[in-house]
């Protein structure tokens, strides 16, 4: 890779100055994490509350034998035990709910507790109350179970042959045709002529990927407190990314999904492993059962063995390319590991496969995407949603190809990149700012210099670009609803069913509000995730809640900034165009003024605090005079104007891919970035270090450049993490890394900081422009990790984690590959 | 197995239990409301319930609560609070070092009593010193930072009053407990 890149200026772009937005305020959330004021679900306690445990399958897949729970019922203390023969058909309805709009496959769904088998190690069988935590865990030595061991599946390419065992048992899914009876979803796009375009090449690279299962790792196990309520409402206070899950847990409990409220606490970090139900039907049933309030609190074995994993993936990229470096074609095929049950598999498979060409423009694409049930812990949502193992094969692929075509990995990219006006694999048109030259070129140019090497410690740089969605598939009718008001004094209260895992989602909200209605976010509060008291948000997933909510409380705020500077205008009699909110007061200022438009002279420091704005000052009518807003407020509400206002954010909606060829438009925008790494292999060990990262993606819009920065840099350390050390080790069924100190995530030493560079096209389908970061932020870092090995040994390692052994045998590998001049 | 009398002293409250010889002091900790220390792993290996023992970072969850007998235990909501936070805890707020939080009690914990015996740390003794307490979110590049803006703040503070510091500032040498040796972290063991 060159290291002499100079960026170009970026293309023209308008970014109207703001108050609020963009600055690194103080986290509305921060300071009560700090002092440890903040009550996570496992803090939380109730007057005469039991404690509950669960019972687990020992092993991945078996026939239940016997399960007599008659002694640990008997064991003084117990106050509950419940097993599948206590819930008739209840079953956990592995897809989001309302989500899909298509049938689950048949006979796939979890059941809540495990009656006949069990299909993977962990599958919960039992459920114990008891007086104290000591007694739960001591009554499930006296769970009296056996089980008759049965053929299990292991691997999705077994799984897929036709005499394998089935997942689902001989009666599952009779229609699946031969071969079939494990597949989970399927997915395919057919766009161009492949054969065709093969045809053009001039060369045709082919190789395979395989990533592998990756624990989400958060910090906070799964927890929660359940109890029924004076109305006979099951009440459920949880960590969770989807408050709407009340009705997931009405539905297995078959009770009305008016008679369960979830309370959300603040989440300990989720990256998708609490989108999907944890402890929430235990507590219901066992509250049910009870009638007193229970406490779950998983242990880190548990939050390991219980929940789910990212999908190991397995993925072989054909491309065509002519020696001028056009791409010509793309083949790819993608096969996943569901584990036990689908959960979001179907999901997770679409998004890998609408990105599996990367951000290219390809006009000839073939993509194949299957994934199948094994006995392995379930897959299912985490932190970039399928988009890190396509970034992983297909990144690693673009630099074999400039290899092989004696290109700069980064002169190859400029060719093919996606521009703005050009469409993806699936023939969706890209409508946002497309900065991916932008970012890689800034991310590469901020390595420097080249540290140099030595016969054992080789430097390797590379990078990585890609695209990734955010937002909900745009056949899901997504919607997000806010409540914002304002209060006599000129506070501002948002109300919003928005899950924090810990993003910043409240925070981001708060500053929006702050933003439209001209306050400072001190002045800002918020009520959040609460399924009674709090307009339903949707889901804490799929980068969406800045998208969706933020539009929300960006409509809400507007609809109330409209009544105040109405209002404003009459008491300071000039018309509402004259008038803007800022600092805390209403003022009149020279010509029409919006939020969206006010020039930033009008800025004075954020400093000025809001309550020093207790009097009116200048002249009526003229510029400069002002009121407080409290003021307004007050003479608003003396007079009946609604402070107040609720409104839904619809996401635009379009009809589902043409399932023959994939095509369509599935999501509502993309982010684009880069990570740029430099590491030094040692060739005698096989260690790899970090010694540079650099991470460029444009936002859009930053809300909080403090709060972005984080998720860049958490996301940066994340992938850092999958390309070095993450590998949740599952042998035959069995996990063999239950805990922190066997699966390792990367600690304060392990890699330096990542130097992050914000791009702001403006151009984003969220407030002020936003582009979504959460999940982006992960994706392009493995890859660039891959390219950097493949740059210092001279050969690829084709499989996360670069383990010392696989660092190795490729330095072997390449111990007689010619490297042309890094510079050339 | 009877019950062992212990003397817990918990951010300047004093509490008098008859506890079984087997809980950890996380669990007696949380039990008597000190939920600001976190329980993550109960085995040593994230440092979310990292609390001061005589001065000393230990992780509750590897100390058993009859062994910090007589001990002054601190925890990070014994530093500070929401109206008089703590320099190391404002500092952490301000730097966008917290992101899901639930890491953070035993960060600000870990610097506490790296900044105790080291007020002007290189970044390598801030990472070394951090290096028992998993964050997944943050990447740690902004808990560093805070670090170093609170050794400043301070060191600035100290220096203009050398005698305002509280008496669970650590001052008091950890060799009168049995269970400071067992909790320790060192910082890089790990790996």
């Amino acid at each position: 890779m060159s290291d002499r890149v100079t960026p170009k200026p970026l293309p023209p772009h308008h970014l109207p100055p703001l108050k609020q937005i963009g600055k690194p305020l103080r986290r509305v959330d921060a300071l009560g994490k700090a002092v440890g004021a903040t009550q996570y679900a496992a803090d939380f306690s109730m007057p005469n509350m039991l404690y509950a445990k669960v019972f687990r399958s020992p092993v991945p897949s078996a026939r239940i034998v016997r399960l007599d729970v008659s002694k640990a019922r008997a064991l003084p203390g117990v106050a509950c035990v419940l097993t599948g023969a206590d819930l008739p058909n209840a079953k956990l309805a592995t897809d989001m709910p309302g989500q899909t709009g298509r049938s689950a496959r048949k006979g796939s769904d979890a059941p809540v507790l495990a009656t006949d088998v069990v299909r993977f190690h962990g599958e919960p069988i039992a459920l114990i109350a008891a007086e104290s935590l000591e007694v739960a865990e001591a009554a499930l030595q006296f769970i009296d179970f056996k089980y008759e061991a049965l053929p299990g599946v292991f691997c999705p390419e077994e799984a897929l042959k036709p005499d394998s065992p089935r997942v689902y048992g001989e009666s599952a899914d009779p229609d699946a045709g031969a071969g079939d009876h494990n597949v989970i979803a399927r997915w395919k796009i057919r766009k161009g002529d492949v054969e065709k375009g093969m045809a053009q090449a001039d060369l045709v690279v082919e190789n395979t990927y395989r990533v592998p299962f990756v624990e989400h790792a958060y910090l906070e196990p799964d927890a929660g407190v359940g109890w029924l309520d004076e109305q006979g409402v099951i009440n459920l206070r949880i960590c969770t990314q989807v408050v709407e899950h009340f009705r997931t847990v009405a539905k297995a409990l078959g009770i009305p999904q008016n008679r369960v409220r979830v309370q959300g606490t603040m989440v300990g970090g989720g990256f998708g492993s609490k989108e999907d139900v944890t402890v929430e039907i235990f507590l219901a049933l066992l509250a049910r059962a009870t009638g007193r309030p229970v406490k779950l609190v998983y242990t880190r074995e548990e939050a390991f063995l219980a929940t789910s994993k990212r999908h190991p993936f397995t993925i072989t990229h054909r491309t065509g390319v002519k020696r001028t470096g056009r791409i010509t074609a793309s083949e790819v095929k993608m096969v996943a590991d569901s584990g036990a049950y689908p959960y979001l598999t179907p999901y997770v498979l679409l998004y890998a496969t609408g990105m599996a060409t990367g951000p290219y423009k390809i006009d000839n694409v073939r993509v194949d995407s299957v994934a199948a049930a094994t006995n392995q812990p379930f897959t299912s949502a985490f932190r970039g949603f399928g988009g890190p193992q396509a970034a992983f094969a297909y990144e690693s692929q673009m630099d074999e190809i400039a290899r092989a075509l004696i290109m700069d990995p980064l002169a190859f990219r400029r060719i093919n990149y996606l521009k703005t006006g050009e469409t993806t694999a699936t023939g969706q048109t890209i409508r946002s700012a497309a900065w991916s030259e932008e970012c890689a070129t800034r991310a590469v140019a901020a390595l420097g210099d080249r540290t140099p090497s030595s016969p054992t410690r080789k430097i390797g740089r590379g990078f990585a670009s890609y695209f990734q969605s955010y937002g909900r598939i745009t056949w899901f009718h997504d919607t997000s609803r806010a409540w914002v008001g304002m209060e006599m004094d000129g506070t501002v209260v948002v109300r919003c069913g928005v899950p924090d895992i810990g993003a910043g989602q409240s925070n981001s909200l708060c500053q929006i509000a702050a933003e439209v209605l001209g306050v400072s976010l001190e002045r800002v509060s918020i009520y959040a995730t609460d399924s009674a008291l709090t307009p339903l948000a949707g889901t804490s997933t799929a980068t969406r809640q800045l998208y969706m909510s933020g539009n929300a409380v960006l409509q809400a705020a507007g609809v109330v900034r409209a009544s105040l500077v109405k209002k404003a205008a009459e008491m300071l009699g000039v018309s509402p165009e004259e008038v803007d909110l800022a600092d805390g007061k209403a003022s009149v200022v020279h010509g029409p003024r919006s939020v969206a438009t006010r020039p930033s002279s009008l800025s004075s420091s954020l400093e000025e605090d809001d309550r020093t704005a207790s009097a009116s000052s200048g002249r009526q009518g003229e510029p400069g005079a002002r009121i407080p807003l409290a003021e307004v407020a007050a003479k608003c509400a003396s007079e009946g104007l609604p402070l107040a206002h609720l409104a839904q954010f619809n996401a635009p909606f379009t009809e589902g891919i043409d399932p023959e060829t994939g095509q369509g438009d599935i999501w509502p925008d993309f982010t684009f970035g880069a990570h740029a790494v430099e590491v030094a292999v040692d060739v005698e060990t096989g260690e790899i270090e970090v010694l540079k990262s650099v991470a460029c993606h444009d936002v859009g819009r930053a809300i909080n450049s403090a709060a972005v920065r984080g998720q860049i840099a958490g996301g940066s350390h994340q992938g850092l993490g999958y390309a070095l050390m993450e590998e949740y080790v599952v042998e035959k069924g069995m996990t063999k890394t239950p805990s922190l100190a066997e699966y390792l995530i990367p600690t304060s030493c392990d890699f330096p900081a990542t130097d992050v560079i914000v791009l702001e096209s403006g151009t984003g389908v969220g407030p002020f422009g936003a582009k979504g970061i959460g999940e982006p932020s992960l994706t392009p870092a493995a890859p660039a990790v891959a390219n950097a090995v493949a740059d210092a040994l001279g050969a690829r390692i084709f499989s996360l984690p670069f383990t010392p052994e696989k660092v190795l045998a490729a330095a072997d590998a390449g111990k007689d590959v010619v490297r042309p001049d890094p510079n050339w | 197995m009877p019950k062992k009398k212990t003397v817990l002293r918990v951010n300047g409250r004093q509490h008098e239990l008859a506890l079984d010889p087997n809980v950890s002091l996380l669990q007696a900790l949380r039990d008597l409301g000190y939920t600001d220390v976190k329980n993550g792993c109960e085995i040593g290996e994230c440092g979310a319930c990292a609390v001061l023992l005589n001065g000393a970072a230990v992780n509750s969850c590897m100390v058993l609560a009859w062994q910090a007998n007589g001990a002054e235990i601190v925890t990070n909501a014994g530093l500070g609070t929401l109206d008089r936070p703590h320099p190391i805890q404002e500092a952490f707020a301000d730097a966008g070092a917290v992101q899901c939080g639930y890491c953070t009690p035993g960060m600000v914990i870990s610097t506490k009593a790296l900044l105790d015996r080291n007020p002007n740390p290189s970044e390598a003794e801030i990472r070394e010193a951090l290096s028992g307490n998993l964050c997944r979110c943050t990447g740690y590049a902004q808990i560093i930072e805070a670090v170093g803006v609170a050794a400043r703040s301070l060191r600035e503070a100290g220096e203009a009053s050398r005698m305002g510091q509280r008496a669970t500032d650590g001052s008091r040498s950890p060799s009168n407990s049995p269970g400071a040796d067992q909790g320790v972290r060192r910082g890089g063991e790990r790996r």
